[in-house]
């Protein structure tokens, strides 16, 4: 057993904090929710040059081949400082579909644009039903000649607006749910930016006659809901690991605010109805980042972690909610205000519970683990 | 980061499981999940215990983390982890949790080489017993407000007071006793530690029962009572200092997640084999829910308890003494919701104490009685959390 780092690690952990803390303090942070974009095209050339988009990738098409945990670590430090981007969902999210299910061409034409920062993608899984199984992708691919044709409405497209290509999941007759590669400019597609609590990029994305050649199906047809299952584990590890990365900084600038505070003449962090919740935050993330680092180990040696993400994410879920729930309770007012930091941390946690699935879809799937 | 064991501690996962498993056979019927109330409540469970007292102790298994010098092995402090998960799991006796887990460890960082060679022994043979003589009737949370006194008389101390919550003091052998040797001090300055030989003349032990009419606590008054000088542990007067570390020997546990990971099993077990209204209960959504969430609890609480093992190990004592108490908080609070889970789910039946009619031998009715008593023993859970807050968030203290 050695739970600590390795130097290299603390390395990277040190660099990604340091660039977010100087490139995007949270009032760029405010300045990006307001933005159409939700992301700064500049911060995100920078991020490539400084090699953390291929981490993972593997090193056959340009990538690090380093281990997953390594991606942990970055997203711990981009959820301290909540930073807005679509790294999850390039990098996390489709980069994990075209290395776990993309064909030898595909994995060779986009990885390697990925890690430039030249694509940017979205994956279009959910539908209006908002389903997170497999049941709740309906929207049919239909055959025509060497193409398939594209109709429906996707929702909660996270970072669709900007993206340049899409991975779609339809389902095709007889085949069953397969992936598509879509260019996310196709004049048949019309994205609209809804407006949401984690005041992010989540989209409704309408396809009307969108044509997609048969060489841009991930993988085989029929194969998409396989792909999908592979890419979780590690997707809901690097999701969980950005929750944490918040959860800290939620407890810490809420410590700092109740040893600074004073009423009745002492620092409100001495009474022990603020300690006593205080207390509580700080054992909720003790016990979930020690789990998050034990099921991302996991992963890396390549266990089954089905039960173990599904407690993780159900976990973290709650534990986020939690912590920066009563970090704005233990700020009084001025934590309800959009001046003050922690409630950026508040709303963001609504939007990642929904993430990858919510906390009472992990409840299930965990019992369905557990054997009931 | 590697979360894994080495083989050479698997393999002694597995002799000590190959142990347990066999030695559980044993145990006397309505034996329960090994508490104090299983130990304590009955002669035949304190018979139990003694004889697993032995067993360990011919194996040398109590002593194995001990070092050399005091007849340990010296062996790291996580085969200790591994042997307490595995204990814990079985809800096996046989250490003695105030003497093994709290005074000896005090001994060797506070007794004289006398005294060490004297009373180590006899507990790592796991042949004397322990009892804790710290609360008072008005001295609970805030234990340096105790009045019990000692007061030097020749080559003796003199003992008057009023002990109290005493778990096991009536199957005791011994006390390590917190007493005011000066009776001019006030608080924590002019305390002493000693170690109480539980038959002295004037020592009387009255029954404090439990809220289900068991016998675990005491209450133990002491009048005039003698005890030799040489029994003194530490200095005279710094009997706090000494305290204060036997309370981190105290929270420093961390075995007992994986014994409510197999109560969480057990209910699974009954959820998947009991029909209400023509359907499984497992079927029953609410209850998947129930059982899905005490079972992240067992994983996300056994993830800290490794953390702490592993920080101990390697001296971080600020991190672990905080984690410690966060383990303490956690685990008790999370018994509870186990007890009460299962409870709810099992219905009219749930009410049932042990006896044939009783699901799962009615060890959660029971577990739901004893959960209140761990929430405070041991340092209660505000008392953790204020120690979270000043130890680990470095929050302030106010006088």
């Amino acid at each position: 057993m050695n739970l600590d780092f390795t130097s290299e690690q603390e390395m990277l952990r040190k660099s990604v904090a340091e660039f977010l803390a100087k490139e995007c303090p949270f009032e760029t942070v405010k300045e990006i929710e307001e933005s159409d974009e939700g992301y700064l095209p500049k911060l995100w050339k920078k991020m490539a040059e400084l090699g953390w988009m291929e981490v993972y990738f593997p090193e056959a098409y340009g990538g690090y081949s380093d281990p997953f945990m390594d991606v942990m670590i970055i997203m711990e430090e981009m959820g301290k400082a909540a930073y807005p981007s679509p790294f999850f969902s390039t990098v996390i999210l489709c980069g994990l579909i075209l290395t776990e299910g993309g064909t030898e061409d595909q994995k060779n034409a986009l990885l390697p644009k990925i890690a430039n920062g030249k694509l940017i993608m979205a994956l279009a899984q959910y539908e209006e039903e908002a389903s997170y199984q497999p049941t709740g992708i309906r929207m049919p691919a239909e055959l025509s000649g060497d193409q398939y044709v594209l109709n429906g409405t996707k929702m909660f497209v996270t970072d669709a607006n900007i993206a340049d290509k899409l991975i779609v999941a339809a389902d095709v007759k007889d085949a069953g749910i397969t992936l598509f590669l879509v260019d996310a400019k196709d004049p048949g597609i019309t994205c609209t930016k809804m407006p949401a609590i984690g005041m992010d990029n989540t989209c409704e994305v309408i396809f009307k006659d969108v044509k997609v050649s048969k060489d841009d199906v991930v993988g085989n047809p029929g194969r998409g809901w396989e792909i999908l299952e592979r890419m979780f584990p590690k997707a809901i590890i690097a999701k969980c690991a950005e929750m944490m990365g918040s959860c800290k900084v939620s407890i810490d600038m809420t410590a700092s605010y109740a040893k600074e505070r004073v009423q009745y003449g002492k620092p409100i962090g001495g009474f022990q109805a603020i300690q006593h919740y205080m207390a509580n935050m700080q054992l909720g993330y003790d016990t979930s980042i020690n789990y998050l680092y034990k099921v991302a180990w996991m992963a890396d040696e390549g266990m089954d972690v089905t039960k173990e993400v599904s407690a993780l994410k159900a976990q973290v879920n709650e534990q986020y909610k939690y912590i920066s729930e009563r970090g704005v309770q233990i700020h009084g007012g001025v934590g309800t205000t959009r001046e003050f930091n922690i409630a950026l941390f508040y709303r963001r946690a609504k939007a990642a519970e929904y993430v990858l699935g919510d906390t009472d879809y992990h409840y299930e799937k965990l019992a369905q683990a557990l054997g009931m | 980061m590697d979360f894994s064991f080495t083989k050479e501690q698997e393999e002694l996962r597995e002799e000590f499981d190959v142990f347990f498993k066999e030695e559980m056979k044993n145990a006397p019927p309505k034996w329960g999940k090994g508490g104090l109330e299983s130990i304590y409540a009955t002669d035949e469970g304190f018979e139990f215990h003694k004889y697993m007292a032995k067993k360990l102790g011919e194996k040398g298994w109590i002593s194995r983390a001990w070092p050399k010098e005091y007849g340990g092995q010296a062996v790291p402090l996580i085969e200790q982890f591994i042997f307490n998960e595995v204990r814990g799991y079985y809800g096996a006796p046989g250490i003695d949790g105030f003497g093994v887990g709290m005074f000896a460890p005090t001994l060797m960082v506070g007794a004289n080489e006398e005294q060490k060679n004297r009373l180590l022994p006899p507990i790592a043979r796991g042949e004397v017993f322990y009892c804790q003589g710290w609360s008072e009737p008005d001295a609970g949370s805030d234990l340096a407000s105790l009045s019990t006194t000692a007061i030097r008389d020749g080559d003796y101390y003199v003992v008057n007071g009023h002990k109290t919550w005493t778990s096991g003091a009536h199957k005791a052998d011994h006390m390590f006793l917190l007493a005011r040797t000066d009776p001019d001090s006030t608080r924590s300055r002019g305390l002493s530690v000693f170690n109480v030989v539980m038959d002295y003349p004037g020592i009387e032990i009255r029954p404090l029962l439990f809220m289900d009419n068991k016998h675990v606590y005491n209450e133990v008054y002491f009048k005039d009572v003698r005890i030799p000088a040489k029994d003194l542990i530490g200095k005279e007067n710094e009997g706090w200092a000494l305290t204060r570390q036997t309370m981190n020997f105290e929270r420093s546990g961390g075995g007992g997640f994986l014994s409510a990971k197999k109560s969480v099993f057990d209910i699974i077990d009954y959820v998947k084999s009991t029909r209400r209204d023509g359907k499984l209960l497992s079927e029953n959504p609410v209850v998947r829910q129930k059982l899905a969430k005490l079972y992240i609890g067992t994983e996300v609480g056994q993830a800290l308890a490794y953390r702490i093992n592993y920080e101990q190990e390697k001296g971080g004592l600020i991190f672990a003494a905080s984690a410690a108490s966060e383990s303490k908080v956690f685990g008790t609070e999370l018994a509870q919701r186990v007890a009460n889970y299962a409870t709810e789910i099992m219905g009219l039946y749930g009410q049932l104490a042990p006896s044939k009619w009783a699901p799962l031998d009615g060890e959660m009715i029971d577990g739901y009685q004893f959960a209140p008593a761990a929430n405070i023993y041991a340092g209660s859970n505000e008392i953790q959390r204020n120690l979270i807050a000043w130890v680990g968030l470095n929050l302030p203290r106010f006088k």
